[in-house]
């Protein structure tokens, strides 16, 4: 075993952060870490918590913590924040919102930029997550960027996904475009202190009333298939509907709702875990990992066998409408058919 | 380690409530390409040792104005230390005298920029500490 795994495993809060930047920056370095620590995993409840910009998920992934915390449980926290698209950059600011929980060593706070991920997630959320659930915390809350039309990754990744509102943030048209509906093991009016609230709540409630999402499980789907689910797991009677909470986080003023969220969080993993969803819907994560990191080797694998100049040479040719896009690829695939032969 | 990307912690210590320097350091480091922790106001020198550890940064970028630096920057680098954070560096932004330059750097801050300093300058600045902190890699897998 390494020093960085074993140090993680003992405890280590400094290996614990220096494994993480490794998994952002040299994945291949920590391919043997990742598999000694997977042994360790699945103990963790992952927690994710997406939303609109604004509508205060710092600080209620703050308020979360502390309220975790009370019961003795230990938190770990990956705050995503986004890369600037034009330098590669980013500002990391959640920690602002989280300074409640300084000198607390039963919480660990890492931030993470997306790194190029569209999905609000970043490309390592997935290994980081893991490493923490390897390190032994009780619950994992993953903060999303908060994009709002493109967090799908959240689902794949979490075991319970929180979507959360403010009164002021559109209306309820919004809220179907989102998507957020078919997202949300639990939705959260956040701020509900706040003038519109009751109608934030109101009108999140007539969408719930007005259909059923879709099943949960069907959002898993990959690249528009949908994945195999057992009818079984989705009759009526076993059908989870996200519950609405209305919650105060608040820097100056006590928290409110927070217990009735952690509550609500607690139902819905009672619910997985006696309906016995909880197993498949790992089995669909699993699959659509693979699928992923199939996709990103074979892609990087095919292009190691490309001379340099093809991509450039096909691109001009498109660019020159001698040839269409598809066009371009037959011929890329069409190239390693050839090779494959020889 | 070529192109990776440098993490710096940008943090404001003490009392004193003008953070505007450091939002402008922060955002002009974000445009350079780091990946920039920003912490905000009032950080005492434990929360800055603890952000350091957590999130793994390469350099502490400390912005004070209130005079208070050469209170602050050894009681955070002693808080740094104990958490094994020795080899971090800290850079400083701010209002320094000319005559606390050199205590400040014994206390090993191994950069100090006043106001109109050349954000460019800044990034160059970091972008040499970590490489030449990359190259002597003695703490590299300490757990």
């Amino acid at each position: 075993m390494t020093d960085l795994a074993e140090g993680v495993l003992n405890g280590s809060r400094r290996a614990l952060a220096r494994l993480l930047t490794k998994v952002e920056n040299e994945r291949a370095a920590v391919q043997a870490d990742l598999a000694t620590l997977f042994k360790q995993t699945g103990n963790a409840w992952i927690i994710g918590i997406t939303g609109a910009p604004g509508t205060g998920k710092s600080t209620l992934v703050n308020a979360m913590a502390k309220a975790y915390r009370q019961q003795n449980k230990t938190v770990a926290i990956l705050a995503i924040d986004p890369t600037s698209p034009f330098s590669g950059g980013a500002i990391l600011g959640d920690r602002i919102r989280m300074r409640d929980l300084s000198g607390d060593t039963g919480v660990f706070i890492r931030s993470m930029a997306t790194r190029g991920s569209l999905g609000g997630l970043s490309r390592s959320a997935r290994d980081a997550i893991r490493v923490m659930d390897a390190a032994g915390f009780d619950v994992v809350l993953v903060e999303t960027v908060g994009a709002g039309q493109s967090e799908i990754d959240i689902v794949r990744t979490a075991q319970t996904t929180l979507v959360v509102e403010a009164p002021g943030l559109g209306d309820d048209v919004q809220a179907i475009k989102a998507g957020i509906l078919e997202i949300a093991d639990i939705l959260v009016v956040n701020k509900a202190d706040r003038p519109g609230s009751t109608n934030t709540l109101r009108a999140l409630k007539t969408m719930l009333d007005l259909g059923h999402p879709a099943s949960r499980m069907q959002m898993m789907a990959h690249h528009g298939d949908f994945l195999h689910v057992e009818h079984s797991t989705t009759t009526h009677e076993n059908f989870w509907l996200p519950p609405v909470v209305q919650t105060v986080a608040s820097a100056e003023m006590a928290d409110s709702g927070v217990p009735e969220l952690l509550e609500a969080i607690n139902t819905h993993r009672e619910y997985l875990e006696t309906a016995h969803i909880s197993t498949q819907l790992e089995q669909q994560r699993i699959q659509i990992e693979l699928y992923d990191l199939l996709q990103s080797a074979l892609m990087h694998q095919f292009l190691e066998t490309l001379p340099e100049t093809m991509i450039r040479d096909l691109v001009e040719q498109v660019q020159q409408r001698e040839i269409d896009p598809h066009q371009a690829v037959r011929q890329l695939l069409r190239r390693t058919e050839n090779v494959t032969e020889v | 380690m070529t192109g990776r990307k440098i993490r710096i912690l940008i943090a404001k210590p003490g009392l004193d409530g003008h953070d505007r320097g450091a939002k402008v350091i922060a955002r002009a480091l974000r445009d350079t390409g780091f990946e920039v922790v920003y912490t905000g106001l009032r950080q005492t020198p434990q929360m800055i040792a603890e952000a350091a550890l957590q999130e793994d940064v390469d350099v502490v970028g400390l912005s004070i104005l209130s005079g208070a630096h050469m209170t602050l920057v050894p009681v955070i680098r002693e808080a740094m230390n104990a958490s094994e954070l020795e080899d971090v560096p800290i850079i400083i932004g701010g209002i320094i005298p000319d005559d606390d330059r050199p205590k400040l750097e014994a206390f090993g801050v191994r950069g100090i920029f006043g106001p109109g300093t050349d954000t460019e300058a800044i990034a160059t600045h970091i972008r040499a500490l970590v490489s030449s902190q990359d190259e002597s890699p003695n703490l590299e897998g300490t757990a």
